[in-house]
Formats: C-alpha cells, sequence, structure tokens
C-alpha cells in the first residue's frame, strides 16, 4: 500500500526516478505536481531494467492525461532514463482523498477552494460547506455544477463578492 | 475499407462495446452544444458531462479491443465502424431537440447509470469494475445536475413546463430498452460479470418518481416502447451523428495530429 505524498519505491534507482516524475505540474492547475494531486501513483523499474511510472485519471475523459503522460516521459528522459514507460492504471479509481495534504494547501493559496471533508455519498449529494479561499468566509453558494475543468465547480463568495473554483469532492 | 463485424463477438466484448457506444454516442450528441448552450454555464456543463462520457468509452473500446485481440484499438471501433455495427440504445441517438429534450435524455439516462456503475464496480472482472468505480462518480454528478434541470423546467414557467412534458412524451418510448437483456447479457450475468439490470428497474423507478413529482410531471402511462439499437437496427439519427464524428478518418484513413 503507498503512502501519499511519500516515496513509494524502493531502490535508489526507483527513488531517484520518482523524484523526477514527481517534479511534473499538472497543466491546467500549474501549482500542484502529479505528487500533489495523487495522480502519480507509482515507479517503478521492471525486470527488463525499464522505468514504467503509474499515473491515474482523475475523471475518466480528463483532457490533461495525454499532456501528463508526455511530460512524465520526458522528464524522466531529463533525469537520465533512457527506457522509460508511461502507465494509465485505473484502478483503485481516483477520489479527493488522495490530494495530498500539502496539495490542498497549494490549491488554498492559489485561489482554489480545496475538496471538503471525506467523499461519499454525502458529500455528492448533500450541501457541501465551502470556505471562500479568498477572504475565508463559509457564507458562499454554488453557481454552476462544473467549472473551467472536469475536476472544478463554480462558486462564489456572499461576503466578499469573489467568484470562486472549487475543487470538486469525487 | 476494413469491414468490420461484431456479430461473432465474444458476450464480453458485445457487453463491453454496447456501454462503449452508448457513451460515446451520448457525449457525441452533447458535445454538439458547445457553443450553443442558453447560457455559458450550461455550455460548460454539457461539454464536461461530453468530456465524462467520452473518456469512459475511450476506456471501455480499449478494453473491447484487448479483450477481442484482433488488434482493434479504441479508433477503430469509433471511426471505422457504420451505424448497423454500433450498439447503443435508442434513447442516446435522439437529436438534442431544444435544451427541454437534452436534459430530460440525460436525466432518463444518468438515473439508470448511477445505479448500474454501482452494480458493475463489484463485477468479476475487474477491469469492468474499475472503469464502473470511476464512471460511478461521475455519472452521480451528471444525474445530479440533469435532475435538478428537470425539476426547474418542470417547476418553472408556462412554457418550460410545456416543453419538458413534451420532451417527456417523445423519450419516454425509449427507455424500455435500457432494461433489456439478451443471451450475451445472461450468460455474462450467470458468471457475475454483467448487471442484471431488470433488478435496477425499481431504482430507476424511484428516481424518476421522486424528481417528477417535485417538477411536477406524470409519469406516462405504459406506452410501446421502442427497441433495436442494441442488436444494431437504429434510428435514421445515428447515420447523421456518425457522418459528422467519423468524417475525418473517411475523408483521410488513418489522419492523425
Amino acid at each position: 500500500m503507498q503512502t501519499h505524498g511519500s516515496v513509494p519505491a524502493h531502490s535508489e534507482l526507483e527513488r531517484r526516478a520518482w523524484k523526477a516524475a514527481a517534479t511534473v505540474t499538472d497543466p491546467e492547475i500549474p501549482v500542484l505536481t502529479i505528487a500533489d494531486l495523487g495522480v502519480l501513483r507509482g515507479v517503478r523499474v521492471d525486470d527488463a531494467g525499464a522505468v514504467v511510472a503509474d499515473i491515474t485519471p482523475t475523471y475518466s475523459g480528463c483532457p490533461a492525461m495525454n499532456m501528463i503522460a508526455v511530460s512524465v516521459d520526458v522528464a524522466l528522459r531529463n533525469a537520465g532514463f533512457s527506457d522509460v514507460k508511461v502507465n494509465t492504471v485505473l484502478s483503485p479509481a481516483w477520489t479527493t482523498d488522495w490530494l495530498t495534504e500539502e496539495g490542498r494547501t497549494k490549491l488554498k493559496a492559489y485561489g482554489i477552494a480545496p475538496p471538503q471533508g471525506q467523499t461519499g455519498r454525502h458529500a455528492l449529494f448533500g450541501q457541501d460547506d465551502v470556505e471562500c479561499p479568498h477572504c475565508g468566509s463559509h457564507e458562499t453558494e454554488r453557481l454552476a455544477e462544473f467549472g473551467s475543468t472536469s475536476c472544478k465547480a463554480l462558486w462564489r463568495c456572499t461576503a466578499c463578492g469573489e467568484p470562486f473554483d472549487y475543487f470538486k469532492c469525487h | 475499407m476494413t469491414t468490420l463485424h461484431i456479430d461473432d463477438a465474444s458476450p464480453l466484448v458485445l457487453y463491453t462495446l454496447r456501454l462503449a457506444d452508448n457513451a460515446l454516442v451520448l457525449g457525441h450528441r452533447l458535445s454538439e452544444w458547445t457553443g450553443h448552450a442558453p447560457m455559458l454555464e450550461e455550455d460548460i456543463a454539457l461539454a464536461n458531462v461530453a468530456l465524462d462520457l467520452i473518456g469512459q468509452s475511450r476506456a471501455l473500446y480499449t478494453y473491447a479491443g484487448e479483450a477481442e485481440g484482433e488488434g482493434r484499438d479504441e479508433d477503430a471501433f469509433a471511426y471505422l465502424r457504420d451505424a448497423e455495427g454500433f450498439r447503443n440504445v435508442l434513447l442516446v441517438e435522439q437529436p438534442n431537440g431544444d435544451f427541454a429534450v437534452t436534459i430530460m435524455r440525460q436525466f432518463l439516462y444518468s438515473a439508470f447509470m448511477l445505479p448500474f456503475w454501482r452494480k458493475l464496480m463489484g463485477s468479476a472482472d475487474e477491469r469492468l469494475a474499475a472503469i464502473a468505480a470511476k464512471a460511478e462518480k461521475e455519472a452521480a454528478y451528471h444525474l445530479r445536475h440533469s435532475a435538478e434541470w428537470v425539476i426547474r423546467l418542470g417547476d418553472g414557467t408556462e412554457e418550460s413546463h410545456e416543453r419538458i412534458t413534451d420532451a417527456l412524451a417523445d423519450l419516454w418510448m425509449f427507455t424500455g430498452e435500457l432494461f433489456e437483456m439478451d443471451d450475451a447479457d445472461r450468460a455474462l450475468v450467470e458468471r457475475g460479470i454483467a448487471v442484471d439490470v431488470s433488478a435496477l428497474r425499481p431504482e430507476w423507478e424511484r428516481t424518476v418518481d421522486e424528481i417528477f413529482a417535485e417538477a411536477g410531471l406524470t409519469r406516462p402511462a405504459d406506452v410501446w416502447m421502442q427497441t433495436g439499437g442494441r442488436g444494431g437496427r437504429h434510428s435514421e439519427h445515428l447515420g447523421f451523428l456518425l457522418a459528422d464524428l467519423q468524417f475525418l478518418q473517411r475523408a483521410y484513413p488513418g489522419a492523425s495530429w
């Protein structure tokens, strides 16, 4: 079982490869690395000596996946690995619980409200209590279920009047 | 042009293709709204739902190709089959109509797919279970979004009520096909791979009744249910949809960028 945000690799080589792959940022939320997001699941060296990086999509149709795969490939090659494979895994399914604490802090500093609480039926159908990333007020309301990317919804703070993106609990 | 048959496909390939075709065709339909929706938020919402569905179809087509073992990839399934090769239900290929028709189609489908994916998450087939686990969360959003709009339109103005009522009357005849099963499905249900969709009907009806009650709509009385899409017999609309979707690969085979 992997620990989120730590280095889920065993050998020195794998640790070096993880560090290289973990520098890749999300093309749509450039303050987050794919390690912060929990999109980078693991990096291992297979029997043939190839470096295999496992990535997982946040949403099935996430259009950033191709770009992330290419960026991981480039990052590993730049770190000196020549035999590189980037593998997409679906299971276990990504949820917002995979987002690291550091990732949540970075999101908020960037002006995106991090997902509130744990995933589950209540989070999906219940009313979320979302804190405004600008002024900290909880007097907020949802403007639209879907926002600028698959993973976000559009909210508005009624205290400071600013609209903001909310990283949907998923 | 390569002729691509699926009539002799294994039950697993057929099952996976049917799910993939549903997702692709509905995803394409929704993408037709991009730039045309009644307001910016809905333009973005419909494009996002389309993206989820097309993403689901890609994962399913890829798996169908692997299970088939004849070297077909997602693009071969999406771009190189004619209408009779598609196995989607008739509901998803129906034209967008006005916003009410699009919302009602999405609601009837999502109210079915949410419990469907939840069951498929327990499939004995690990790959289908993994795809279902991702799709289930997406379907929950699609249901919430479309259900809220059904209520808003039904309980809105006289005109919005009339339009959503007409949409329901036009689309209800396509809902029966969602619950159909053939020998291929039953063989997979016995092996714990497929979902017994007949068992989903009570939950689907509960969801529909609950939302319709809030919206001031009445579930239509028993009508003759249209069927055929799962067997490759489609309405004329699918051919036009595919002419758009497949144009580039038909005109410039193998083109990529």
